[in-house]
């Protein structure tokens, strides 16, 4: 079911594709962040594909990412050859998932990005949950989505200072707003300054 | 100077026939309508707050509503004032030391979160569908058990905030056995952490069938009570009727799924569409509504709990003996008489739980039908025993997504029902 | 050298007897009529509903009626986690409550933040505002709601709530440094 999906992406939008791959029955496919926009639009408006509903989007950060006992024929971070913009490894790759309700078959769309350059075109205007969805994206890993129509903070507070889900930053940094008066307030560092 | 700084969001799509009549009656016109100088100097756009501590804000949550008179032409809602961090938590725990976090998240429905996690966890190893009869079988019965907690919650909650306290005081009886029920089967009324990867914790208690079979029994006269007093009642329906309509193509591509997508004639239930467990061998029906307006959706809900009562007379019928977790080393503890007699089963039984399951690298993505509809987890694993990275798919948070179309046009008053009906639970909206 | 201001149900009693008879009154009344503002935010809040529901009936107490707004309630029940972005909207509702005024921390996420140790939860919500009795457990069993709200009624009856103490922090150091 999924490899029907896979197929179909690769006789049409061949050279947009990075990698296809299935994992546990899952259909990935990782596709090139400037062509991005196309294939999503393709997806959601060919009869074939209809993949109208949004299930989620995300983000994976593989600065830590050191794998033991890959199973064999499990790719698990590929290598391509075309990011040599990225410099051989991007640092994060975000993930959308789609389902259609009328076929029944799910999709992994994947675009990564590097540090130094942290953009990926937004899905929102073709599906709207995926509004908020990049939102939390860029409150958690500063992912900056272009063409997002609202790209601020969701789930922390404007004053926060970096990106908690990035593996660079500590679990126990407290940034906080108020404390009462006898206690000492923890001074916001940004990210970086050293472990208080 | 009351301004508003955001621009009103579009009217929602979703909005069927009774916004028209409204404005008829009330003859307020939309933002939009004003002339520049009007817009310049809005002579009558309010600002008002409401949350993050507020009664009808079920968990905690904040609008910021713009609105003409009592009419809302824009609001900002803002959640996130429950994160706790599920995710960076849980690169830090073992995939068991997960369960109780994921136990928080719809903490009105426990189980079927902890069942999610486990599947997921499962996928991974490579063991589903292979887990024991037995140990699908009570997996099915607490889901079940927690869904019907988690609809007579919603439900109740909302009669209350409506004015009907006394439906929310009956269905709170009903909601206390069912708690003592959890509390004999899993050692706690609320977060329970009852389930693990590749089964159960623990079997069920001697005499749970009958104390089931009898729960269900009285359940079922409450909501007999309860559904005399609310379903035909007058004041009920003139406030739930026709407020925060959604239609099924704008369900769909904002993501709605569960009671809010089936009231709006979406069907989609991921027990029938994507089955997992043993939810194929059981006889159960799919309710589904038409207009996907409040009072649908108490509808859909107050039916979901009677088919809810209906599978669990079927498990009960059904269910075979056998153990409650799969004999596999890589996920099962070694039992107790060989932990405490053997060095090998003693350094297995240390290994298992100071470095955790250890879960082959790759990546799934493993969704259950929760109370609010898909509740979905995705896990990076990296091949140790911790999680690289686990997301959950919260159905909570996608809903409160669409509160802002939902309001839009009605009164301050009707965020009360639609929000009551969107059973957003901060808990796992805001993760 | 500091002031013991943590104190046993014997010393509360033993204390009751110099108080006079309209302070006696006063924290009779107070302490059964109290009127709460639930605040709440997580799966507590559950376990805060069956206390106030028909088995665990909190009305027995007194402390029926929750008042939605602070300036109506004496007793703050923080009731779930406090995050820091909520930090503020607390403090807020606790500056805005009348003297004198008495809070819960239901809960062990509100009492010292749980197994919650990150960037946003609260390491209790005592970081913010003074708490007078905290309620472990996660969520606690009603039971031991009940058993804390005796706990504080005994402490209000005493006159030895935070807030009944403020004028008179500076007269119990003293006294108690005499007593040394």
């Amino acid at each position: 079911m999924s490899q029907k999906v896979l197929d179909a992406l690769k006789a049409v939008h061949g050279g947009a594709i990075e990698l296809l791959e299935t994992q546990h029955g899952d259909a990935i496919a990782w596709i090139k962040r400037d062509q991005l926009v196309a294939v999503a639009t393709w997806l959601k408006t060919s009869p074939e594909m209809a993949f109208d509903a949004p299930v989620f989007a995300t983000c994976i950060d593989r600065l830590d990412w050191k794998p033991i006992d890959v199973p064999p024929g499990v790719p698990v971070y590929p290598n391509s050859a075309a990011w040599t913009d990225a410099g051989g490894k991007p640092r994060f790759e975000v993930v959308w998932q789609l389902r259609s309700s009328l076929h029944h078959h799910r999709l992994r769309l994947k675009a990564a990005c590097p540090e130094h350059d942290p953009r990926v075109p937004s899905l929102a205007s073709l599906w709207p949950a995926f509004n908020w969805q990049e939102r939390e994206t860029f409150d958690m890993y500063g992912i900056q989505f272009e063409n997002h129509p609202d790209l601020r903070r969701i789930y922390l507070y404007e004053e926060f200072v970096g990106y908690p889900l990035r593996k660079d930053y500590p679990k126990e940094k407290r940034q906080p707003l108020v404390r009462r008066d006898d206690l000492p307030m923890n001074p916001i560092k940004a990210p970086g300054e050293g472990h208080h | 100077m009351a301004a508003p700084t955001t621009p009103p969001t579009a009217p929602s799509p979703g909005d069927a026939n009774p916004r028209s009549l409204r404005q008829l009656v009330l003859g307020r016109k939309d933002v939009q309508d004003l002339s520049d100088a009007e817009q310049d100097l809005p002579p009558d756009l309010m600002t008002v707050n409401m949350g993050p501590s507020h009664p009808a804000m079920h968990g905690t949550v904040r609008i910021i509503l713009t609105v003409d008179g009592e009419r809302i032409v824009a609001s900002d809602v803002q959640p996130g004032y429950l994160h706790r961090c599920f995710e960076k938590e849980s690169e830090h725990a073992t995939y068991t030391q997960v369960f109780p976090y994921t136990d928080r998240l719809n903490y009105v429905s426990p189980m079927i979160n902890n069942c999610g996690w486990a599947m997921v966890a499962e996928k991974l190893l490579g063991l589903t569908g292979h887990l024991p009869k037995r140990a699908e079988y009570i997996r099915v019965i607490v889901s079940e058990i927690s869904r019907i907690t988690d609809h007579l919650t919603c439900v109740g909650a909302s009669a209350m905030e409506l004015g009907a306290f006394t439906a929310f005081l009956y269905f709170l009886k009903a909601r206390e056995w069912l708690y003592e029920l959890l509390e004999k089967v899993s050692g706690a009324r609320l977060t329970h952490s009852y389930v693990r990867i590749g089964g159960v914790g623990k079997d069920l208690p001697d005499g749970f069938h009958d104390d089931l079979t009898l729960c269900l029994h009285q359940t079922e006269k409450i909501m007999v009570e309860v559904e005399n007093m609310l379903n035909n009642n007058k004041i009920f329906r003139d406030r739930m009727a026709g407020i925060g309509a959604i239609t099924k193509q704008a369900a769909i591509e904002s993501g709605c799924v569960g009671p809010i997508a089936r009231a709006a004639g979406v069907d989609y239930d991921v027990r029938k569409d994507y089955p997992y467990s043993i939810y194929p061998e059981l006889e159960f029906d799919v309710p589904v509504g038409t207009t996907g307006d409040c009072y649908d959706r108490y509808l859909v809900r107050i039916e979901e709990l009677k088919q809810s009562i209906r599978m669990l007379r079927q498990c009960l019928k059904q269910i075979p003996d056998g153990p409650v977790m799969i004999a596999d080393p890589r996920v099962a503890l070694p039992p107790k008489q060989d932990t405490y007699n053997t060095i090998e089963s003693m350094i297995r039984h240390f290994k298992h739980i100071m470095d955790g399951v250890k879960v082959p690298a790759g990546e799934a993505y493993a969704f259950v039908e929760g109370g609010n509809g898909e509740l979905g987890f995705y896990v990076v694993a990296d091949g140790t025993g911790r999680p690289y990275k686990a997301y959950v798919r919260s159905p909570s948070f996608v809903h409160l997504s669409t509160a802002s179309q939902l309001i839009h046009g009605h009164l301050i008053a009707d965020v009360v029902p639609i929000f009551g009906m969107i059973n957003m639970i901060g808990g796992e909206c805001d993760k | 050298m500091g002031v013991e201001l943590t104190t046993t149900r014997l010393e509360d009693a033993a204390k009751w007897a110099k108080q006079s008879t309209l302070d006696r009154a006063t924290n009779w009344g107070r302490k059964f009529s109290l009127f709460t503002y639930p605040f709440v935010t997580a799966c507590c809040g559950m376990e805060f509903m069956s206390v106030a529901g028909p088995k665990y009936d909190i009305a027995r107490f007194g402390a029926e009626f929750p008042r939605f707004s602070p300036r109506q309630s004496d007793l703050l029940m923080i009731v779930g986690t406090i995050t820091e972005k909520q930090g503020p909207a607390l403090k807020r509702v606790f500056d805005q409550m009348a003297e004198p005024k008495w809070v819960i921390a239901f809960g062990v996420c509100a009492s010292t933040g749980g197994f919650y140790q990150n960037y946003h939860a609260m390491p209790g919500a005592d970081q913010v505002i003074p708490v007078d009795v905290y309620i472990p457990g996660c969520p606690p069993r009603p039971e031991q709601v009940l058993d804390a709200l005796i706990m504080l009624m005994d402490r209000i009856q005493a006159g030895r709530g935070h807030s009944q103490l403020r004028d008179k922090r500076e007269q119990v150091i003293a006294e108690a440094a005499q007593n040394e």
